[in-house]
């Protein structure tokens, strides 16, 4: 078992302050000096506009309570937190949570008649609860459970039968309801309409019947159901993956950080015998306010399949069989001083990186470097041109409090979820104004001041003319403006998202730049030395050398170019032709089965270091659970391979890399402490450091216009798609929607066929065939296609030397 | 059983139009949907939601705070039986009772038939007039059991068509409009000017 800094479960996730906002994130106005309040009898400075129940906390006061969560508005719904403040008709018990710090206020929270009061409250809460805490996931870390113990009566005088409902009831694939349990704290509800915009959940019927529900036949299919199990303060919502798996004192935990997509949520990681169990949210003020999507809540699932990797394979004439680890490493370096000897360095290439850790990715960059390869890149043509990652970077709470948040990238809500709220509630708060440009609707529309339309390829011409606007120049010129900007169509080149932003930038020269990625350490793998130096270094480049026979050994870290590339003919022309191919990798991939080698990889949860996310913050990952089988880390491969090939990378071990990494690499000075630290008090928040990457120069676009009868692509990725890493989690593999092509409803009958049917997608190259559907989403003449869907494979007709896709689609 | 057909979708656009803020036709437009099925379906629900800009479950959280709003067909006519105190005191339990045995169910469904619906209530404000009832909302006071008999008797002859309409319809019959005002496109406030 791994190292472990043990925490107190409460302390790390439930309801802790979120901390005051630090200087980094603070462009409101400093506030005013403390109000004076005095709690139980000591005078305690508190903030202006203050709740009682935070300064109570503050002041070490404790204050019951469970439907108050200090990420969302009070509601006084429980009761529980009545405190009694001294008033002009003497004292008199408030809802400490819905009652604001005055100047010389005096609160006192555990008099005689405070804690009868509490107790009442308490008694009547725990009249129709089932008390069935013996069979209760929730049992042992229940805010209802130890708080009846600490401030309730001990006795109920209630005799009479308790309410009943059928129970557990599923409200989702993922969430069960136990309506029994339910107080009507309305935390999930609120989380559901407040925090996430997905008012699936709402309290149905009166009084005595009040329950949450969803509507008939329509799940709470929220892609952050998860957090409102994690907030729920009694058992009646359970997660399907965690249930009847451990009890809260079996459980071990470490604080890490979440790598499935790039905004690195701060988490923590519970296991219980050595298996990952569950993920919970943590409060990081500058990141996720403690909340996660399901995706990375629920994605542990995979490290735990027993399809992963556990010993290294080899290609032999009846496929790939399993070897051991000094084989295959015998191998691996055969395979390498091969390659060089045949055509030296520039006959290798690495592909992938963005997977690992910083330090995986710093000691193959070593190694690449020593060898003197050139040819890498951590993203597969489907990422962001260094151009737009090396504008002034915005962080993300720059981005949640600008006064013009310009989106120029893909569905927020679909590929960085919590990304997604920070900026939903900054919209919604009437902070910033979202002005959002997309060929089509995105989860973000509806919160957006303006969203403008464009048929791809004119994004650049879209955002000039709009620009133009009298209404939104002034916005623009009031300054304060952050793009965040991403590749919004697969099926359209980089450079016209280029085009487009340098478009913002003329309007706008002072506006930083958010970048959506959508692996977890892009921008971790950039830094630390995998980026492409040259054009003939840049993925798509490495994949058509592989194709035209150029690269006798391909090492692929974590990459599958044939689910991932957008072009998945020259993927797969490029596998076929390249001489040999290294996979690292914890799972077969389509693109695994292609290599001659496969060495098993650890994965996250099992393997510790710092990861780096999209505004450049690194922060701490750590290791929980041993890993599986004999998988290693991607820099001990790196290590290893580099003392059979004579290479001196200049460490050995982990400890080793940090240090290396903080002694060369700018900005990581901090990085020993911060690995050291694991990730506790200021550690949360990571080190800021800004990323500058090559640039390498992208030629001009041109773009054709659309012929009448075809249908311009816009292919982006769901936030459940056919991602190892979803598939391999049996929670999550069937929420990936599938693949169809989904057209406006008056272009139905242009194509003579209805929603439903199946119909031939033709590209110039080649044709797929996908299931129809119709949606005012999609503007006319666009057709929408999702990436990478289980069962389907739009890559097919996307060729990644053309600016924009188009194709006709066909009756069967 | 069904969304708004497209005379009551009109009308819910039209009503839906007069409101400021969106969300306060909620229970007008809810209103129309009972009276065209005699309850809430499901189907309205969502399609109400989607008229609106909310979620389906919004629509239901909002339609099932309310007791008179059905989620399920009930009978043409829809008794409410007082059985609160006053009532109680002078014979509102035995008049249930008399009810429940004359009309062959229990109270809270509905005859076979789909003509009645009997439910038991708490106090309906008419405890000066007790033992009360109410037909589809409308007050028969101090009801003796030969009395409710006779007006079972003329509800199923289709008399006493004027004191109780149908069930579901008296939003549109305390606003004055015709049967057919769905189907007439004049709006409720052409039908007043009209009157």
């Amino acid at each position: 078992m791994s190292e472990e800094t043990s925490t107190d479960l409460g302390d790390l996730i439930e309801d802790s302050e979120p901390e005051a906002e630090t200087s980094d994130v603070a462009p409101e106005p400093e506030p005013d000096p403390g109000v004076a309040v005095t709690i139980n009898g000591r005078v305690h400075s508190a903030r202006p506009g203050q709740l009682v129940i935070d300064a109570c906390a503050d002041a070490g006061a404790f204050v019951p309570h469970f439907c108050y969560h200090p990420r969302m508005s009070p509601v006084g719904m429980c009761r529980q937190c009545l405190v009694e403040v001294d008033g002009p008709r003497g004292p008199m018990m408030v809802v400490s949570c819905m009652t604001p710090v005055a100047e010389g206020q005096v609160v006192n929270t555990a008099t005689p008649s405070v804690k009868r009061a509490q107790e009442g409250v308490l008694e009547l809460l725990l009249a129709n609860h089932p008390l069935d805490c013996p069979v209760c996931d929730k049992g042992g870390e229940c805010p209802l459970q130890d708080q009846a113990f600490s401030h309730g009566p001990g006795e109920s005088r209630y005799l009479e039968e308790k309410r009943h409902y059928e129970k557990p009831i599923p409200i989702s694939d993922l969430v069960y309801l136990d309506r029994e349990r339910c107080i009507l704290c309305d935390r999930c509800t609120r989380f559901a309409d407040e925090v996430a915009g997905d008012k699936l959940i709402h309290f149905i019927s009166r009084g005595n019947d009040t329950q949450v529900m969803t509507f008939p036949d329509e799940p709470f299919a929220s892609y952050f159901s998860g957090n409102t199990v994690q907030i729920c303060p009694v058992g009646a919502l359970t997660a399907k993956p965690y249930r009847f798996k451990a009890r809260p004192w079996d459980l071990e935990q470490v604080e890490s950080t979440c790598t499935t997509c790039s905004v690195g949520c701060r988490t923590v990681i519970q296991s219980s015998r050595d298996e990952l169990l569950r993920y919970q949210g943590v409060d990081s003020e500058p990141v996720n306010w403690g909340w996660l999507c399901d995706r990375g809540r629920f994605g542990f699932e995979s490290a735990n399949s027993d399809q992963r990797l556990a010993v290294p394979l080899i290609q032999t004439d009846a496929g790939l069989e399993a070897t051991s680890w000094s084989a295959a490493m015998s191998t691996a370096t055969e395979l390498f001083t091969e390659a060089l000897n045949r055509s030296g360095p520039s006959g290798i290439a690495i592909l992938g990186g963005a997977r690992g850790t910083n330090e995986d990715a710093f000691a193959w960059a070593r190694l690449a470097d020593r060898l003197g390869v050139t040819r890498r890149d951590p993203q597969l043509a489907d990422g962001l041109a260094a151009q737009i990652l090396n504008r002034p970077r915005a962080t993300i709470a720059e981005a949640a409090h600008a006064k013009t948040v310009i989106l120029l990238g893909p569905d927020l809500k679909e590929e960085l979820p919590v990304l997604f709220l920070r900026i939903r509630d900054a919209a919604e708060k009437r902070r910033s104004r979202i002005l959002e440009f997309s060929p089509m609707e995105t989860g973000m529309t509806r919160y957006a001041w303006r969203s403008e339309r464009y048929e791809p390829g004119f994004a650049a011409t879209a955002v000039r003319s709009s620009l133009a606007d009298p209404e939104i120049a002034s916005q623009i010129a009031a300054g304060d403006v952050v793009v965040v900007v991403g590749r919004q169509n697969l099926a359209e080149s980089d450079a016209v998202t280029l085009a487009a932003l340098d478009a913002i930038i003329a309007a706008a020269p002072a506006a930083k730049v958010l970048p959506v990625l959508r692996r977890g350490n892009v921008m971790g793998a950039l830094q630390m030395g995998l980026a492409p130096r040259s054009a003939e270094s840049e993925a798509s480049q490495i994949l058509h050398a592989a194709a035209d026979g150029h690269i006798d050994l391909l090492v692929l870290l974590g990459a599958d170019p044939l689910a991932d590339c957008p072009d998945a003919e020259l993927a797969r022309r490029a596998l076929a032709g390249a001489r040999r191919v290294i996979s690292v990798d914890t799972f077969l991939t389509s693109s695994t089965a292609h290599a001659d080698l496969v060495l098993p990889a650890a994965a996250y949860g099992e393997k510790a270091g710092t990861t780096t996310n999209l505004e450049g913050r690194i922060t701490p990952v750590t290791a929980k659970v041993t890993v599986h089988g004999t998988a290693r880390p991607d820099w001990m491969v790196a290590v290893d391979l580099a003392a059979r090939l004579d290479q001196d990378l200049g460490f050995n071990d982990l400890a080793g890399i940090t240090a290396e990494i903080a002694a060369t690499v700018e900005g990581c000075e901090e990085l020993e402490a911060l690995s050291a630290g694991r990730a506790t008090g200021t550690g949360r928040d990571g080190i800021l450091v800004s990323v500058v990457v090559p640039e390498i120069s992208r030629a001009s676009t041109e773009v054709t216009e659309r012929i009448s009868y075809d249908y311009r692509l816009v292919v982006s990725r769901k936030l459940y798609d056919n991602a190892t890493n979803t598939q391999m989690a049996p929670s999550l593999a069937p929420l990936a929607p599938g693949p169809c092509i989904t057209v406006n409803p008056m272009d139905l009958t242009r194509i003579g066929a209805e929603e439903g049917t199946q119909v031939k997608v033709i590209g110039a190259r080649s044709a797929t065939v996908l299931t129809l559907a119709a949606s005012t989403a999609v503007p006319r003449g666009l057709a929408w296609v999702p990436f990478n869907q289980p069962g389907g494979a739009i890559s097919e007709v996307i060729d990644l030397d053309t600016t924009v896709t188009d194709v006709r689609i066909e009756r069967l | 059983m069904s969304r708004l057909n497209d005379a009551n979708l009109a009308v819910a656009k039209e009503t839906i139009a007069r409101y400021p803020r969106v969300k306060s036709a909620l229970i007008p437009v809810l209103h129309l949907a009972q009276e065209q099925d005699g309850y809430v379906s499901t189907e309205a629900m969502a399609h109400i939601a989607e008229l609106m800009g909310l979620t389906p479950a919004e629509v239901y959280g909002t339609a099932s705070f309310y007791e008179m709003f059905k989620f399920e067909p009930v009978g043409r006519y829809c008794i409410n039986v007082c059985t609160n105190i006053s009532c109680q005191l002078v014979g509102g339990w035995e008049l249930l009772e008399h009810a429940e045995e004359a009309l062959g169910i229990k109270a809270g469904s509905t005859t076979p038939d789909q003509m009645f619906t009997l439910e038991d209530v708490e106090c309906i404000a008419a405890c000066t007039e007790a033992p009360a009832l109410q037909v589809n909302y409308r007050y028969r006071n101090k009801v003796t059991p030969a009395q409710f008999d006779a007006m079972i008797t003329a509800l199923r002859a289709g008399e006493l068509v004027d004191e109780f309409p149908p069930h579901g319809t008296l939003s549109r019959i305390r606003q004055g409009l015709p049967e057919n005002w769905a189907d007439t496109g004049r709006t409720a406030q052409a039908e007043v000017d009209a009157r």
